[in-house]
């Protein structure tokens, strides 16, 4: 199955303090484990929600709101797509990631090739 | 939150392989490797629940195989004899004061993976057994789930398991990589045993089990690891990129009632173009070897010429027809001639594809095979000789073992007659 890993912009990752090469190089290193193990499909940051565009749809009206947005709690920073047998194995791996702060969401993607 | 089991049973997903490959490293046998393993398994499944998962899973499994192959040097006579006439070293204090990471920096742990996937696929053992040996070790399935991916019970599915390891312990098959002489052909009979997963999976119909295509992902994983494995073989690559392209196709092959529908009539839409990039990119791979294409280099190369059509028509046929024309000259397979003749059909027209088809008619191998007629039946529909186009369906559809193709196929014989 596959699994779409948001990755709220309340997860310490990217980090913004200096000290943070650190980091950058657990997250290299997890995206190494990921891609050795045939997991990641995928992997991509987004701009922050400056660049962001925001369209409400009702009946016929839309309407068009460009960013950027206050709140911070719900954005996705940036996403990943995952090859994994189950969602455990998926748990398991964000397990091993090295954020340390804030959100991530899972959410398993529809497909007709899934482990019942 | 995940019960503990299926914690347990993702963590043995993403360990097993590695772990069976270093113990098979310390005890030079990957049967032994692979119970003592299953041990380590076996007291987390005792004591995770209790205790809680520990904070390094896969260090605690090590450290735990350790201790069970330690434990059975000293019970197991023979297996105490056996270790010093292979003249190892296996000093239990050296093994057991080791960081249980020592043997894992990263190299090793490649090679190891590498040394794993090339005796699970070894020449000594039958074909359905390198299948089992390799979903076991490498994919981490339980019996229970390749019996159910082949349609088989458990209990056969375990023999042929305990078969392949004394054929394994019988020939002495070193846990080393192959020489560089036999490599290719070794990496090869890997390849092969890699696709006929993928294809066990993709055969199957929407109406099996899902069991079976998750053989599909299952393959596909094992290529993405043998090609960071291998990162310079051509066709490591190109099997990879066939596999992805082909599984793009997975949610637009079958309709929701499970009725294959042809390659040129899917909702191209409903093809995840994602895989097809993702294919794309293993393909630039192969390419980028620069050794020339290998079958399934030159497989995926048409399938990517599919790929990449936004629509049936803006298929590229001339290049499809090149492509197979190098394959039948690589392959000599009736088979690639006769989905040669299809491209052919569609490049210049059934006119010039049908004496190309009837020069086919007497290979052996396409005897039996229901293409064969049911791509006759094509061409003479799109010749306009529907009399003779629907017994040609008709004779396909007594060939085909399919129940769906059938169906298919007796619709095109009814559709003809009118």
């Amino acid at each position: 199955m596959k699994v779409l890993v948001m990755v709220k912009a309340t997860a310490t990752y990217p980090p913004s303090d200096p000290e943070s090469k650190i980091e950058a190089a657990e997250m290299d290193d997890f995206n190494d484990e990921l891609v050795k193990a045939g997991v990641r499909l995928a992997a991509h940051g987004l701009h922050n929600n400056s660049k962001c565009v925001r369209v409400n749809f009702d009946g016929k009206r839309k309407t068009f709101v460009d960013g950027p947005f206050a709140e911070t709690k719900e954005l996705v920073a940036g996403f990943w797509i995952w090859e994994v047998k189950s969602m455990a194995e998926a748990v398991e791996w964000i397990k091993r990631s090295p954020f340390s702060k804030g959100e991530v969401e899972l959410r398993q993607i529809h497909g007709p090739d899934d482990f019942a | 939150m995940q019960d503990i089991h299926s914690t347990i049973d993702a963590v043995w997903r993403i360990e097993s392989a590695k772990l069976i490959a270093s113990l098979a490293r310390i005890v030079r046998d990957v049967g032994l490797a692979e119970e003592l393993a299953q041990d380590a398994l076996v007291i987390a499944l005792e004591q995770w629940p209790r205790d809680g998962v520990p904070s390094n899973p896969a260090a605690w499994l090590m450290a735990t195989a350790k201790h069970r192959a330690i434990d059975r040097v000293r019970r197991d006579v023979n297996l105490d004899r056996k270790v010093k006439e292979l003249g190892r070293d296996l000093e239990i204090d050296d093994v057991m004061n080791d960081d249980p990471f020592a043997l894992s920096v990263d190299g090793d742990i490649n090679d190891n993976l590498l040394r794993l996937i090339f005796i699970c696929c070894h020449p000594v053992l039958s074909t359905d057994a390198r299948v089992a040996l390799t979903l076991r070790m490498l994919g981490g399935l339980t019996t229970a789930e390749i019996a159910r991916a082949f349609l088989t019970q458990e209990p056969a599915i375990a023999q042929r398991i305990v078969r392949a390891k004394r054929a394994l312990s019988a020939a002495r098959a070193p846990f080393e990589q192959p020489e560089a002489a036999d490599r290719e052909a070794r990496l090869t009979s890997v390849l092969d045993v890699i696709y006929l997963i993928y294809n066990e999976g993709y055969t199957a119909t929407a109406g099996d089990d899902l069991a079976r295509p998750a053989l599909c992902n299952e393959a596909l994983r094992l290529g993405r690891i043998l090609a960071g494995l291998v990162p310079h073989d051509s066709e490591t690559h190109g099997l990879l990129a066939l596999m992805e392209i082909q599984s793009s196709r997975l949610q637009a092959r079958t309709t929701p009632a499970g009725e294959p529908v042809p390659l040129l009539e899917q909702n191209r839409a409903l093809w995840d173009h994602l895989q097809i990039r993702r294919g794309l990119v293993a393909l630039a791979r192969a390419e980028a070897q620069g050794k020339g294409l290998g079958p399934y280099a030159l497989q995926a190369s048409i399938a990517a010429c599919h790929g990449r059509a936004r629509t049936a028509e803006a298929t590229d046929w001339p290049r499809i027809v090149a492509l197979y024309d190098a394959l039948a000259t690589l392959t000599g397979s009736p088979i690639v001639e006769l989905n040669r003749v299809v491209a052919v059909s569609m490049a210049r027209g059934p006119a010039i594809a049908l004496p190309l088809l009837d020069a086919l008619a007497d290979a052996p191998a396409l005897k039996r095979y229901h293409h064969l007629p049911s791509v006759r039946g094509d061409l003479l529909a799109r010749l306009g000789r529907h009399a003779e186009a629907r017994a040609e369906f008709e004779r396909a559809a007594a060939l085909t073992g399919n129940a769906q193709e059938r169906a298919l196929l007796l619709r095109r014989a009814a559709a003809s007659a009118g």
